[in-house]
C-alpha cells in the first residue's frame, strides 16, 4: 500500500528527530483522521475537529509505542478507533459498542485536508498548565527556541526543559479527558 | 488553536524517541514484582527446608516450570496488548496452554489415585492459606505492571489490566513455590490457579479506569 510506505518513511524519520518529516507525517495523518471521524461522527459534525486534535496529541504522546516492524496504518487506526470509542463512552452514548471493528483501510481510504475550527481551544488549556510545563512548551514548541536557550531564559535545567515539554503534553491530554 | 498550529507545535523541536522504552519498563516492572515476592517469601514465609531434595523429583521442578512458562507467555501477551494495532489473538490463546497442561496432568493423577486419596491430593494441607498468599504476593507486581502499562498505549483496557494481573500472579506463584510444601498436581490445579485468578480479576476490574489515556 502506497500510503503505508509514505507514512512509514515519514514517521521513522520523525522518530529520529527529523522535524519536517514528522510535521508532514502528522498533517498527512490528520487529513485521513478528519475524513474517518467525520464519517463516524455523522450526527456530531461539530465534534470532528476536536477529536482530530485529541487523536493527533495521542499519536504524538504515544509515539514510542510504534514498532518499526508493524504497519503504521494499523497502529494509527488502532489509536483513532480507541479515541473514538473513548469519546462515545465518555459521552454516555451507546455508540461505543457500535463502533465497527473495521480495519486500517477504513481510515486511509479517504482524506480531508479542510480543517474546521475546533470548539475546544487547546491554547486556553495550555495556558492552564503549571509554569514548569507551560514555559518549556511555549518557548521550545511555539517560539522555536532551543532547549539551551529556554533553559537560560527560564532558569530551569536543560533536562527539566525536556521533561517539562514531555509532561506538559501528557498533562494537556489529561486536561482534555477531564473536560469531556 | 487551529489543527495546523497544533501539528506545528507537536513537531517543533522533535527529539529522538527511544526504541524499546515499553519493553524496558515492563522488564523493570516484572523484576520489581518478582523480587518483592521473593523477599517476602524468603524473609516472611521461609524457604522450605527440603527444597534441594524436592527439586530432584519431577513434581519439584513442575511447581516452578508451570508458573515460569505462564509468566513468559503472559509477558509476551502483555507486550502486545501494550501497543496499538498489534495482533494479540494467538498470544492470548497461548497463555491458556500451561493451564491446559496443568489440568490435564491433575485429572490424570486423580484418575490413577486410589479413590480414598483423591480428596487429600486436591486439598493438601495448606489450601486455606495458599490462594490468599499468592494473591497478596502478586500485589507489588500488579502495581508495577499497571504503571508500565500506563506508559504504553493499550486499546483494550480490561484485557490489558487482566494480562498485567495474570503476569503478576504467575510471578508471585513462582516465588511462593520456594515456600509451598505441597507436592500434588491437583492441589496446584485448584489453589495456585485460584490465587492467580484474584490479581487477574482485579486487573480486569480496575483496568478501564487506571489505564485510560
Amino acid at each position: 500500500m502506497e500510503i503505508e510506505e509514505r507514512l512509514r518513511t515519514l514517521l521513522l524519520l520523525g522518530l529520529a528527530a527529523d522535524t519536517q518529516a514528522y510535521e508532514r507525517f502528522l498533517s498527512l495523518l490528520s487529513a485521513h483522521l478528519r475524513a474517518f471521524l467525520r464519517r463516524r461522527l455523522g450526527q456530531w459534525p461539530d465534534e470532528v475537529e476536536d477529536l482530530v486534535q485529541e487523536t493527533l496529541l495521542a499519536v504524538h504522546n504515544q509515539r514510542h509505542t510504534y514498532r518499526s516492524d508493524m504497519p503504521v496504518t494499523a497502529w494509527a487506526h488502532a489509536i483513532a478507533r480507541y479515541k473514538l470509542v473513548d469519546w462515545f463512552r465518555a459521552h454516555g452514548l451507546r455508540g461505543a459498542r457500535n463502533v465497527p471493528l473495521d480495519d486500517a483501510d477504513e481510515l486511509f481510504s479517504t482524506s480531508d485536508a479542510d480543517a474546521a475550527l475546533a470548539r475546544r481551544d487547546l491554547a486556553v488549556l495550555l495556558g492552564s498548565l503549571p509554569d514548569k510545563q507551560r514555559l518549556p512548551i511555549q518557548h521550545v514548541k511555539l517560539e522555536g527556541l532551543s532547549v539551551a536557550e529556554t533553559a537560560h531564559l527560564t532558569g530551569l535545567s536543560e533536562s527539566a526543559v525536556k521533561v517539562g515539554v514531555h509532561r506538559g503534553l501528557k498533562a494537556l491530554a489529561a486536561r482534555i479527558r477531564g473536560t469531556t | 488553536m487551529k489543527t495546523d498550529d497544533l501539528i506545528g507545535l507537536l513537531a517543533a523541536g522533535a527529539r529522538p524517541v527511544p526504541r524499546h522504552a515499553p519493553e524496558q519498563r515492563f522488564v523493570a516492572a516484572m523484576l520489581v514484582g518478582l523480587l518483592a515476592a521473593v523477599v517476602v517469601v524468603v524473609l516472611g514465609y521461609g524457604v522450605r527446608h527440603d527444597l534441594a531434595q524436592a527439586l530432584q523429583l519431577p513434581m519439584g521442578w513442575f511447581k516452578f516450570s508451570f508458573p515460569a512458562s505462564l509468566a513468559a507467555l503472559a509477558g509476551a501477551a502483555v507486550l502486545r496488548l501494550a501497543r496499538p494495532g498489534m495482533p494479540t489473538r494467538r498470544a492470548l490463546a497461548c497463555t491458556v496452554l500451561p493451564l491446559v497442561v496443568l489440568w490435564a496432568v491433575a485429572i490424570w493423577s486423580l484418575e490413577v489415585a486410589a479413590p480414598g486419596e483423591r480428596m487429600a491430593l486436591v486439598m493438601g494441607s495448606t489450601w486455606r492459606s495458599c490462594p490468599f498468599s499468592i494473591a497478596a504476593l502478586s500485589l507489588p507486581g500488579l502495581v508495577a505492571l499497571l504503571w508500565a502499562m500506563r506508559q504504553a498505549a493499550p486499546t483494550r483496557l480490561r484485557l490489558a489490566g487482566a494480562g498485567a494481573g495474570l503476569l503478576s500472579g504467575a510471578l508471585a506463584t513462582l516465588a511462593y513455590a520456594l515456600h509451598c510444601p505441597e507436592m500434588a498436581v491437583p492441589f496446584l490445579a485448584v489453589w495456585y490457579v485460584l490465587g492467580m485468578a484474584v490479581p487477574t480479576a482485579l486487573g480486569a476490574a480496575i483496568g478501564p479506569r487506571v489505564l485510560r489515556w
